[in-house]
């Protein structure tokens, strides 16, 4: 049989699957016990065992000062961040989006626009950002709304100009309004798509949301990161970065699963 | 497999490797790392005079010397092993080298903070008035320890204030510029860029507690004891630059400038706040001095409160210095902070 008609069967399936991760934690355990042979007290690769000690500690024990547990409270601060500047960024490119894929005088007037702003680097004009939105928590939400939102204009944009110009004739005969072809025709198009460019603006979100947190801020995941960093605390980073790995993984699948629940008409193989 | 299995191999390899390139033996190449800051611009100019080069040839030995734009990812690279030797601060020695287990030793003693970093209060007011406002500053770095001390001095502790807000120090100056924002504590070239606002007012700065902010070329203490030679020859080109400079010389001090993105001006204005010692004689009265290991103790109890000491540090002693004399502070089983001054006493005797 040729190779590309093999398949491996569901046991071996899940075998391969895990390989790769197994393969980069055998290769991360070797590093760590060669370098540890060396220094036992070595920060920059600890063994794996310190790291799920660590991971205890830092998920069960309440910080002295505040007798908050700062894993929790962290991951809850940086979790609302990202919710309501995703959201705001969502709810914006949808509307504007849909404008400009509908009307072609908003789209003369703002398409050009919006595709500039797009190539703006938002962390590059972070001191401007700043003065516009101070330094407390609407920046940080500003800052990761700014990073995505052109980015889902456009894309918005793009995915109403796809919708067949016959059914807009066709809904038009039927005669229906802008509002009522908006509402009908393009929104229940629209909104599944709009799932899929936020599953695919949540990896830049993250990056935003950590930079933010990096330059001024006193909770949140990114924060804690950037903290430990200076007394070079892998065995914390290592932890945070695992759980914010598992975070964006989970978002990712609940927006998946939430797209398929939602729109079933859109279909399993568009997303 | 066997593509996924060598593929580990390589990997697991090439980190090792890479994390052991920095290890004691005898070599004649060597790396060190620096950092932009008034006190550290020589490495800069000895690097690009050529200066080191001919120290290094004199001991044959190679030494590169490489500018890092971060500094605590300098002393996080020197950590890992990736350098010889790095510009770093008397406490950021203690709590990330020596903290990590890396046998570190305090070849050059450049000078001390002294004046240099600041607490600055938007407005009208004094030290105590900091009570219930927020500060912004580079948490865990010499800035929060000048605060910790300033608060201390007038029966304040960080716990009367709003809030510590970490904030970068590459953004500090627009942060500065916000409304949120009412007092910072930063370090210089910051510092006198934010004292040329209108109400800016410096409340406290390192001039208070002369001697405690330390700024230093440490070098790995196995190195160090197998290859003398790195040591002679770092030292020896040091304080080449250092007699230049001492001696005005503008060619070198303007170089050192403009590295550091500002005039010969301002960079004096930056020396004036920071006690050089242009002669390895005042470095060793200075080491050798009984303040010393008191300051040590102060900086290892603020890296201890704020658990930054070390995973499982049980006290503020788990870590040991010693000091020229041979005593130690700290625990003396686990000294991982030596304060050397024999390559420097040899500068001093024009012995290298």
């Amino acid at each position: 049989m040729r190779w590309i008609n093999r398949k491996p069967g569901r046991p071996l399936g899940w075998i391969l699957l895990l390989l790769p991760f197994l393969a980069v934690l055998a290769a991360y355990t070797i590093a760590s016990d060669i370098r540890r042979a060396e220094n036992p007290r070595d920060k920059l690769l600890p063994a794996p065992a310190a790291i799920v000690e660590t991971a205890q500690r830092v998920l069960t024990q309440p910080d002295k000062r505040s007798g908050k547990i700062l894993f929790w409270s962290d991951t809850a601060i940086s979790l609302q961040r990202l919710a309501i500047g995703v959201g705001i960024a969502a709810l914006i490119g949808l509307l504007i989006g849909m404008a400009i894929g509908l009307l072609p005088y908003v789209r003369s007037t703002l398409a050009g626009f919006v595709g500039v702003l797009s190539m703006v680097p938002p962390l590059a004009i972070l001191p401007i950002l700043f003065i516009i939105f101070g330094l407390g928590e609407v920046s940080k939400i500003a800052l990761i709304a700014v990073g995505i939102t052109p980015f889902l204009i456009r894309d918005m944009s793009l995915r109403v100009l796809e919708i067949p110009s016959e059914m807009m004739v066709k809904a038009q005969t039927l005669g229906a309004t802008s509002f009522v072809i908006a509402l009908r025709v393009a929104l229940p198009q629209i909104l599944p798509r709009l799932i899929q460019s936020v599953r695919l603006s949540l990896g830049p979100a993250w990056l935003f949301l950590i930079a933010a947190e990096a330059i001024a801020s006193d909770a949140g995941l990114g924060y804690r990161i950037f903290l430990v960093r200076r007394y070079l605390a892998m065995d914390i980073i290592l932890t945070y970065v695992v759980w914010i790995t598992l975070l964006a993984f989970l978002i990712d699948y609940g927006l998946k699963t939430l797209g398929e629940r939602a729109f079933p008409w859109f279909g399993k193989g568009g997303l | 497999m066997k593509l996924r299995s060598l593929i580990a191999a390589v990997f697991a390899a090439s980190v090792a490797m890479g994390a052991t390139a920095a290890t004691a033996e005898e070599k004649t190449e060597f790396k060190v790392a620096w950092s932009i800051y008034v006190g550290w611009m020589p490495w800069g100019y000895l690097a690009d005079s050529g200066i080191m080069d001919k120290w290094a040839d004199k001991y044959g030995i190679d030494v590169e010397i490489v500018q890092i734009n971060d500094y605590v990812e300098s002393i996080n690279l020197y950590t890992a092993g990736q350098f010889d030797g790095v510009s770093a601060t008397n406490m950021d020695t203690l709590s990330i080298p020596a903290g990590g287990g890396v046998d570190t030793t305090a070849l050059i003693v450049g000078d001390f903070s002294n004046g240099n970093d600041a607490i600055i209060l938007k407005g009208e007011g004094a030290l105590a008035d900091l009570k219930g406002k927020p500060v912004n500053l580079v948490e865990l770095s010499v800035s929060h320890y000048l605060l910790a001390r300033g608060l201390d001095s007038v029966g304040l502790t960080e716990a009367d204030l709003d809030k510590v807000i970490n904030t970068s120090d590459a953004d500090m100056i627009a942060a500065y510029g916000t409304s949120d924002v009412q007092a910072v504590v930063t370090w210089n070239p910051l510092v006198s860029t934010i004292m040329e606002q209108p109400g800016a007012n410096k409340l406290f700065d390192s001039s208070d507690i002369p001697g405690e902010i330390i700024d230093m070329m440490v070098v790995n203490t196995e190195t160090l004891a197998d290859n003398p030679n790195f040591g002679k020859a770092l030292v020896g080109a040091w304080y080449e630059v250092m007699a230049l400079m001492e001696a005005g010389d503008e060619a070198a001090l303007t170089a050192m400038a403009e590295a550091s993105g500002t005039d010969l001006a301002g960079y004096k204005a930056q020396l004036a706040s920071t006690e050089m010692f242009w002669k390895p004689a005042d470095a060793v009265a200075f080491v050798e001095s009984a303040e010393l290991p008191t300051t040590m103790v102060n900086v290892a109890e603020f890296l201890f409160d704020k658990g930054i000491l070390g995973e499982g540090a049980p006290s503020a002693d788990f870590v040991g210095v010693a000091y020229p004399d041979g005593s130690t502070t700290g625990d003396p089983a686990n000294v991982k902070l030596h304060y050397d001054t024999s390559f420097m006493k040899m500068a001093a005797d024009g012995a290298l």
